[in-house]
């Protein structure tokens, strides 16, 4: 049987080297498709058809197995990001502590739903399942940013400031 | 790496802190962190070098009382300063060797007096970055102590003696899980930690990993050694990055310091640990999804039998036990089994690490024994709810758990009791609800989030959370009938009974135990179209004219 031959990089973006750099670390090896998709994501901010395609060729995993685990997990996503990202934390100690409520005030003020971007790019409103910092609910990440006991007002604001940037 | 060396590194980390007259120890975990602990520390360091003094600053993982944070602690006093600010670094390094800073000094004793620490021994006393100084705080020393004195099989023997039950939330006993493991057969086994806290309202895992990440895996080694295997996953969670970050620093400084790789302690023993990043799936938490998702694939679950410990990863033989429970097993192999035997209550082992979140005084992290009444929880170490609001329920086991009333407070917290009470012990979440809360909404909300969460591999939780999803937002709505009512419940019981893993099975619980305390609130809302909360947006009925 032929050696294995990984296919050529998609284009000379120094980050496929990246992507290939931890398909390497695991030998090419099928499990290690969800740490590959990671670094794409991480890399690019997104997964696109073209790098689907490139990690399931480069790990001889079918395509149709890449793709089902890329829309299984929620931590992938398929469209770019907004340039801000604000993610609401749902979490049980920031809905009892009115999360539901900031979800509400985001959605009205960026006029989309929970989980799209803005038309413009400018802000993607996201929502997390918890992250982990209960105590200081409600909590909302501003650009990966914790912050704690969000009001209404200072969320509205800080998307304001996004907004007009 | 001896047992000798480790007492050198110990000595040696004595020494170089006997240099400083006093040592600041700054929180900067999550919730600190996000208050400008960093800054804090910074303005300390700074503050430090002006003064002249010799003090040690240090981070430190969650020393407990969140909502108090900033938390600094000033050694050797034992001086717990709260929400403290940038600004205030140079009033306590001048108050060092002189009174504390009275306006800064906080009174947490209700707070700690009922605590015991076991699993948070080191939090709040060491850096996490370091790995010297969670050695001289008797760190691997467990692990040097199995390897050269112990067989495996006395390993596994001691956890038993302990009693120890798995702290993901199952209590399955751990020792005879460790003995399962041990005798299947086959050369090739595996070690994996569950470090996927999906449950939303629980965050010890994050905090044990975050602020003492070298227990967590000095835990697996020796399990590793007890059961024969050789290589060990940790499952972590996207969503934790610094978790990811600091077990990777720990990792490398394993290995560089010879306490994993090959031929640990100069014995036959080789052990080493990858880290698995999981991608947003709560249903991974579930182990036998965890180990598909560890082998790339969709995080779905399957029937067991065969469990893991017989068939687990790529079909080897293969142990899975969550992060609290790795970190119990170094202190157990150190102080022996009887030592935590004797801690806790009739079937509940040892200590266990609650988060306390939601409509309460103290919200954070506290370890106490088990058996210890709930109250005790609530109104003593929590401070009873604020405001001057009234407790309705605790909620216990995230969505897998029920909500406990308020009138149930004497029971003893345990696997057993809480059960009885129609809950489950859980990871370790509990989130305190006042008369805010409209129980009915929280049920839904726990719906809600199984249904997104569910994997659809098996139809009683793919269809089944989705249908009780939509009585429950008509009971909410006030347009549902008794009929909806009972047509819940028999649903309820379907989902219960014919779900394929512990996600589905689990999922009509905090329905079920909302039914059965709150019952009223139901018949209010469907009866009354009213929400006695004031939360669900009922409208109210239009009046036909005559």
């Amino acid at each position: 049987m032929p050696a294995f031959t990984p296919p050529p990089l998609p284009s000379d973006d120094k980050r496929w080297k990246i992507v290939n750099g931890t398909m390497r670390k695991n030998g090419f090896a099928r499990h290690a498709l969800i740490e590959t998709l990671h670094t794409v994501q991480s890399s690019f901010g997104y997964l696109d058809d073209d790098a689907i395609r490139f990690v399931a060729r480069s790990l001889r995993v079918p395509l149709s197995q890449a793709y089902g685990v890329v829309t299984f997990y929620h931590y992938f996503s398929l469209k770019p990001p907004g340039k801000h990202t604000v993610t609401v934390c749902a979490g049980t100690a920031c809905y009892i502590k009115g999360a539901d409520k900031l979800i509400a005030a985001a959605e009205k003020r960026l006029g989309v739903a929970q989980g799209q971007t803005t038309s413009d790019g400018q802000i993607s409103l996201m929502t997390a399942r918890c992250v982990g910092a209960c105590s200081r609910a409600p909590v909302v990440l501003c650009d990966g940013a914790v912050v704690g006991e969000m009001s209404g007002e200072q969320m509205l604001e800080q998307l304001e400031r996004w907004s007009v940037e | 790496m001896t047992l000798e060396e480790l007492e050198q590194i110990a000595k040696s980390v004595q020494q170089e802190n006997a240099k400083y007259d006093y040592e600041v120890n700054v929180c900067m975990d999550l919730a600190c962190a996000s208050q400008g602990a960093d800054k804090l520390r910074e303005a300390l360091v700074n503050a430090a070098a002006a003064s002249g003094k010799k003090v040690l600053i240090r981070r430190t993982g969650c020393m407990g009382p969140c909502s108090s944070g900033p938390l600094v602690r000033v050694d050797p006093d034992e001086t717990l300063y709260h929400h403290v600010k940038d600004a205030n670094a140079e009033a306590i390094v001048s108050s060092l060797g002189g009174q504390p800073v009275p306006e800064l000094q906080c009174d947490l004793n209700d707070h700690f007096d009922k605590q015991v620490r076991v699993v948070l021994e080191n939090a709040g006393h060491i850096d996490p970055e370091k790995i010297d100084d969670y050695i001289a705080q008797d760190g691997y020393k467990a692990l040097m102590t199995a390897l050269l004195e112990m067989t495996p099989f006395g390993v596994v023997h001691r956890i038993t003696e302990s009693g120890l039950r798995g702290r993901g939330g199952g209590g399955y006993p751990t020792g005879l899980k460790w003995s399962t493991v041990a005798k299947a057969s086959g050369d090739v086994k595996y070690v994996v930690c569950n470090g996927d806290e999906g449950d939303p309202g629980a965050f010890m895992d994050r905090s044990v990993m975050e602020g003492d990440p070298h227990r967590v895996i000095e835990g697996m080694a020796i399990a590793a050694y007890a059961v024969g295997a050789s290589k060990g996953f940790i499952y972590v969670r996207a969503e934790y990055p610094v978790a990811v970050a600091r077990l990777t620093t720990a990792l490398r400084d394993a290995r560089r310091r010879g306490l994993l790789g090959n031929a640990i302690g100069g014995t036959t023993f080789s052990f080493d640990i990858e880290i698995r990043l999981g991608a947003g799936a709560f249903v991974c938490g579930e182990e036998t999804a965890l180990l598909a998702s560890i082998e790339g694939r969709r995080g779905t679950p399957r029937p067991r039998p065969p469990y893991p410990a017989v068939s687990g990863l790529w079909g080897k033989p293969t142990l899975i036990n969550n992060v609290e429970t790795y970190a119990n097993i170094a202190p157990i192999v150190r102080n022996g089994g009887k030592w935590f035997f004797n801690m806790g209550s009739d079937r509940s082992k040892g200590t266990k690490v609650f988060a306390l979140t939601g409509r309460i005084t103290h919200t954070g992290l506290i370890e106490v024994p088990l058996g210890i009444k709930l109250h005790e929880i609530i109104d003593t170490i929590g401070g009873g709810v604020p405001g001057g609001h009234q407790l309705k329920a605790i909620q216990t086991g995230g969505p897998s758990g029920g909500c406990i009333p308020a009138d149930m407070l004497g029971i003893g917290v345990s696997y057993d009791a809480l059960m009885a009470a129609g809950s489950i012990m859980g990871s370790g979440g509990m989130i305190v609800m006042d008369d805010t809360s409209c129980m009915v909404n929280v049920a839904r909300f726990f719906i809600e989030f199984c249904m997104t969460e569910s994997c659809g591999k098996c139809i009683p939780c793919r269809a089944g959370t989705a249908q009780m999803h939509t009585l429950l937002s008509r009971i909410c709505d006030g347009s549902a009938t008794m009929d909806d009512l009972a047509l819940l419940e028999e649903l309820c019981d379907t989902v219960k009974s014919a779900s394929l893993c512990g996600l589905g099975q689990t999922a009509p619980n905090p329905v079920l135990s909302t039914l059965k305390y709150f019952r009223n609130e139901y018949i209010e809302h469907i009866v009354h179209k009213r929400c006695p909360a004031g939360v669900c947006n009922i409208e109210a009925p239009v009046e036909v004219l005559a």
